[in-house]
């Protein structure tokens, strides 16, 4: 019985926050278009009974889906997201696992400092950071001076208002969400098994690739996914640092919503990216899964 | 001492293959080991034993190459190793925590080895199988660390380990993570393989038994020093020192005084009264001297024993440990001695018990008179 309260207790904020909120947008997605406040109909009217309720139903459809379908702005942007999102969190490795690795190898003592200094940023507000990387990266911004100045470039890069300065900015935005869980597997890692590697024979380089590598990957799946999954929805940095031509369905969903007004179209945009979404979560459970079967 | 009996170190013909020269390491303030030479045969099973912290740990990790000497110097078979790498060293160690890679299957962490060294590919199969059988584990080869168990783990280590074919295999407390059963099967299994390859095999523990068990010769350390290096049994019975004395087994040590002595006998006087005793070699007198005597080779009775040394005491406390039990007497002069006797007879037809006056003899050549 205790039993069965402490499990519903999760389940039930589940329903209230996810489940319920989900059902409204689906419900809004379902719908269509109206000068009205709410901007949608139908909506449901309690005091109709039955015969209301299903002519609440007989008005909804999946319109506003195949509208997606028919505009290629939505797929492009999907598909636009999806690229952006992959490249940073491949970009994001490759400069994160550096730095947990240099984390894990440094005094213990060290460590805590480090790990405070990766979190450091998170108690500044995530817009005025954007806003920052705006003054940096302009023509005019620190970046450019400093390039003239040492002579490496004779006219300003354009960097704001490219996908670069969006990359830019997703890298930094998330770095530390790949740092933490990759550092989390490399300082947890014996460090025997790079001494066993050796005196089988590797030299350092190699025992890294064929022990190290292979072992901090639980880590590595985490960090990509916890960079990955945010990045795809991304709108604040897209639309502060990215071009015109950065297409990013994080800013198609605010366009819809605020510029357009169109709740039933943008609720279609949210259902279809909460799916795009939910397959790697699933798949990182599965995973998640299959190492604690592993460990058990 | 006979041809076929085991022992180079006691041939000045035999060179070893192991040498530790005036071997020192510090960590810091810290001296680990501490102007130490040692000498280690071909095919010999040497351990190294001490308490944790003493250096031993630090000795073998300096022959596998993970530290190196602040002074001395380390030879195998006669070259200087102190520029050889660790892994290029011919040597190979089994680690305490087994270091298995958790993501490879057991065939392939037998064979990590092999794919790094110059063995052509087609012979790596052919080898991993043949360590495998070695160590009984043929139906485990595709197997994850994780999927068998400790004992089967360990056995998997020591194939890896040995996969290479090392001049020399060094074990760091290999059956620490065993329970007490498989340990003492295990032991036997590892004397078994030794010598059937005929690999030298160093190994580290704090576990006299082990030790005790299954080396050719033991090497007692203490604070970065080796105390004795001897066979098993004259480590037990002719310790050089009382730090040996107590820390292999138990013993009875008493302090005393030398009134007279000749080569083959010296009388101790004690608080008790007089002990006769074996002395090393013709003694002092007044030479402060520490008799040591083992609990079993103590005798307890109620009456007074007719020969031999006595000395009368009543019955403190007996610890019962079903097959043996030691009791612990206490002499008129107030120190405990320990007397250990096998319950050959049924407890219930125990002839004395607690606060009993007993009588507790040892004959002359029982104990060793010690003067460090």
């Amino acid at each position: 019985m205790r039993r069965a309260v402490v499990i519903l207790i999760p389940y039930l904020w589940l329903v209230a926050l996810f489940l319920v909120p989900f059902g409204i947008v689906l419900k809004i997605s379902l719908s269509d278009i109206a000068t009205a406040i709410p901007p949608y109909t139908p909506n449901f009217d309690f005091s109709a009974g039955w015969a209301g309720f299903k002519e609440f139903l007989s008005q909804l459809d999946f319109e506003n889906f195949i509208w997606l379908t028919e505009d290629d702005l939505y797929w492009k942007a999907y598909l636009s997201s999806l690229k952006i999102a992959i490249i940073s969190t491949i970009l994001t490795l490759l400069a994160g696992f550096p730095i947990a690795y240099a984390m894990a190898q440094a005094p213990k003592e060290w460590q805590p400092t480090l790990m405070m200094l990766i979190i450091l940023p998170f108690w500044t507000s995530f817009l005025i950071r954007v806003y920052a990387w705006m003054g940096i990266l302009s023509t005019e911004g620190f970046l450019n001076q400093f390039l003239l100045w040492i002579g490496l470039i004779d006219s300003p890069l354009q960097i704001l208002n490219t996908d670069w300065a969006v990359y830019i900015a997703i890298i930094y935005t998330y770095i530390p969400f790949m740092i933490l869980p990759i550092y989390a597997t490399l300082e947890k890692l014996d460090p025997s098994y790079l001494e066993a590697a050796e005196d089988l024979g590797c030299s350092r380089t190699q025992a890294f690739w064929s022990v190290t590598v292979p072992l901090s990957k639980p880590g590595v799946i985490a960090g990509c996914f916890l960079v990955f999954i945010p990045a795809v929805g991304e709108f604040v940095i897209p639309s502060l640092l990215g071009g015109s031509k950065t297409l990013m369905i994080g800013k198609v969903l605010w366009d819809e919503f605020f510029a357009n007004r169109d709740w039933p179209v943008a609720s279609a945009v949210a259902i279809i990216l909460l799916l795009i979404l939910v397959i790697p979560i699933v798949l990182f459970q599965k995973q998640q899964e299959r190492q604690q079967e592993a460990d058990s | 001492m006979s041809a076929d009996v085991f022992a180079p170190w006691e041939n000045p013909k035999e060179t070893p293959l192991i040498r530790f020269e005036n071997v020192t390491k510090r960590f810091g303030d810290f001296t680990a080991v501490d102007n130490l030479t040692l000498d280690i045969y071909e095919r010999e099973f040497f351990a190294l034993l001490g308490a944790s912290g003493c250096g031993k740990t630090t000795l073998m990790r300096m022959l596998a190459g993970f530290e190196s000497p602040t002074e001395g110097r380390i030879t195998l078979a006669g070259e200087d190793i102190a520029p050889i790498p660790a892994n290029k060293r011919p040597v190979n160690m089994m680690f305490q925590s087994y270091a298995l890679f958790p993501h490879l299957s057991v065939a392939d962490n037998i064979a990590f080895g092999l794919k790094r060294s110059d063995m052509p590919a087609s012979e790596i199969d052919g080898r991993v199988d043949e360590m495998l059988g070695m160590v009984q584990l043929r139906q485990f080869a595709k197997r994850k660390p994780h999927q068998i168990s400790g004992g089967q783990r360990q056995r998997v280590a020591l194939a890896r380990s040995l996969a290479k074919n090392p001049k020399v295999l060094l074990l760091d407390e290999p059956l620490a993570a065993l329970d007490k059963k498989l340990r003492q099967e295990t032991q036997f299994e590892l004397m078994d393989i030794q010598e059937k390859l005929g690999t030298t095999f160093m190994i580290v523990t704090h576990d006299q038994e082990e030790a005790m068990t299954v080396a050719s010769r033991v090497a007692v350390m203490n604070t970065g020093q080796i105390k004795q290096i001897a066979t098993p049994d004259a480590i037990y019975e002719r310790p050089n020192s009382s730090y040996v004395a107590d820390f292999i087994g138990e013993v009875n040590l008493i302090d005393g005084k030398i009134t007279s002595s000749t080569e083959k006998s010296c009388k101790i006087a004690w608080q008790g009264g007089t002990i006769t005793a074996q002395p090393p070699s013709k003694l002092k007198k007044d030479t402060e001297v520490r008799f040591a005597v083992r609990p079993e080779k103590v005798s307890i009775a109620t009456a007074k024993p007719k020969s031999g040394n006595a000395v009368q005491g009543k019955v403190l406390d007996i610890a019962y440990l079903g097959n043996i039990s030691t009791y612990y007497v206490e002499t008129a002069t107030g120190q405990t001695i320990k007397a250990q006797i096998a319950n050959a007879r049924r407890l219930s037809r125990r002839s004395f018990t607690w606060e009993d006056p007993v009588w507790l003899s040892w004959s002359d050549t029982a104990g060793i008179v010690l003067t460090e």
